[in-house]
Order: structure tokens, then C-alpha cells, then sequence
């Protein structure tokens, strides 16, 4: 029960942060295109990579199961979203803005699964995990 | 100030129902495949759909029919929350890191695809239960 306060904790302020993101990119850039929703899957993405390998059990740095669940499944989750990308998603295609929708869908795995890769490499490196895994 | 409180207290019940939710999945299907992730996503996408339908409502006053805040807590919040594409980035990476280049494939495609076909189900389902209430 108490890891469900953390994953609370962690969504509640992940989601708090996410709101603030998408509020500023739809002021700076408008609303045409959903780049508050980009931004914070591919941060959120990089960070859930770095901690992942950071926190994990080929790391040297001794984290506890409660800090990783913060961090990944509240923290990192609750700034991600999935529902706001389909609708929006879903939105532009209703628009006919079939290259925006397109876009915004392989670019948005695209992105995610580099900033992914990147944030478990980089923790890979900083936690000195033995290379070729 | 009340609009990031109401995210907050979405977010946090989603997360939570998040948590379990992809935790029973993955005790009921195995863990080889992230289904728990896919669960959540698909629910959550469609739910948005269908609250997005409902709040475009006018009711009889002229107001829409989901009070702005009360929308952004069950969109932004609650659906928010509950689903995760951090989630879907990570485990993704992991299914390729060891290897499994189909499973790996399938989980993006199927997540994209299908979690767009459940907002859209959910968006049809607004409008279908707004024509019968019309009618009524």
C-alpha cells in the first residue's frame, strides 16, 4: 500500500508539471500543433531511460525500491501521456492535417524511443555499467 | 491555481489506478510483453475520446455540458495519469535491447494504432449517447 502513495506523490506533481509544460509551448508556439505533448513524452521518456539504468541492478549506485518507483511510474508517468497524443492525434486526422498527424505520431515514437535510448546510455556511462549489455 | 490542484488530484488517482491496473495485467499475462502498459493506454485513450465528445456538448442553458475545470481534471488529470508513454518509450527499448526486434515493433504499432482507434470508438460513443439523449 505505501508504494501507492509514492506513485501518487510522484503522478500528481509529474501531472502538475506536464500541465505547466503544455500551457507554455501552446502559448510560445499556439495550438495548431501539439508541441507541449511532444515535449514532455520525449523528456519524460529520456528520464525514465536515465533512471531505469541508473537505478538498475547493473548499476553500482544502490537505489530503493521505493525512490524508483517514484520516480519511474509516478514522477516519469504522470508527466507522460498517452490519452492527450491519441486525441490529439485523432484530431489532426479529423482536420485532414494528415501530414501533421503523421508527423506527430512517428515523430513522436521516433523521438521517445531515442531520448529512451540516450537517457539509458548516458546513465549507462555515468554509473560505469559494463559495456556490450 | 485551483485548474493545478484538480490536475494534481487527477493525475495522482490515475497513477494510482495505473499502478494497479498494469500490475494485474502483467500477474494475469506475463510480464514478456508489456500488455499492462497497452491495458491502460487503450482505456485511457478511449476515455478521453469519449469525455472530449461529452464536454463539446452544449446542455440546456448553452453551457458546455463538462464544466471547463471539471474537464481538465478528468482529461489532463485523470486520463493523463493514468496513461504513459514513458512507459511504452522504456519498455519498448528494453524488448529491443534484448533482442526481441518483433515484439519491440509490435508494441509501438499496436500502441499508436490501436490506442487512435480507441479515442476514436470513445469520440463515436459521445456522439451516439448524445443523439439518443437528444431524442429522448
Amino acid at each position: 500500500m505505501r508504494m501507492y502513495w509514492w506513485v501518487a506523490l510522484g503522478s500528481g506533481l509529474g501531472g502538475m508539471a506536464r500541465y505547466g509544460c503544455t500551457e507554455l509551448a501552446a502559448a510560445w508556439l499556439g495550438g495548431a500543433f501539439p508541441w507541449g505533448t511532444v515535449a514532455v513524452n520525449v523528456l519524460g521518456s529520456f528520464a525514465i531511460g536515465f533512471f531505469a539504468a541508473f537505478s538498475g541492478t547493473e548499476s553500482r549506485v544502490n537505489v530503493p525500491a521505493e525512490a524508483r518507483v517514484f520516480v519511474m511510474v509516478g514522477l516519469c508517468g504522470g508527466f507522460t501521456t498517452f490519452s492527450s497524443f491519441s486525441l490529439q492525434t485523432l484530431e489532426l486526422l479529423r482536420d485532414a492535417a494528415w501530414l501533421a498527424a503523421g508527423a506527430n505520431a512517428g515523430g513522436s515514437v521516433a523521438l521517445c524511443l531515442l531520448a529512451a535510448w540516450l537517457g539509458h546510455a548516458s546513465a549507462a556511462a555515468l554509473s560505469r555499467v559494463p559495456r556490450g549489455r | 491555481m485551483g485548474t493545478y490542484l484538480a490536475i494534481g488530484l487527477g493525475t495522482a488517482l490515475g497513477g494510482m489506478a495505473r499502478y494497479w491496473c498494469s500490475g494485474a495485467v502483467a500477474r494475469r499475462w506475463g510480464e514478456r510483453f508489456p500488455w499492462g502498459t497497452l491495458v491502460v493506454n487503450l482505456l485511457g485513450s478511449f476515455a478521453i475520446g469519449l469525455l472530449a465528445g461529452l464536454a463539446a456538448l452544449p446542455v440546456g442553458d448553452g453551457g458546455p455540458l463538462l464544466a471547463p475545470d471539471l474537464a481538465r481534471f478528468a482529461m489532463a488529470g485523470l486520463c493523463g495519469g493514468f496513461t504513459t508513454f514513458s512507459s511504452v518509450s522504456l519498455q519498448t527499448l528494453t524488448l529491443a535491447r534484448e533482442g526481441e526486434w518483433l515484439h519491440a515493433a509490435g508494441n509501438v504499432t499496436a500502441s499508436v494504432l490501436l490506442c487512435l482507434g480507441a479515442a476514436w470508438l470513445g469520440l463515436a460513443a459521445a456522439s451516439a449517447a448524445l443523439a439518443i439523449a437528444k431524442e429522448a
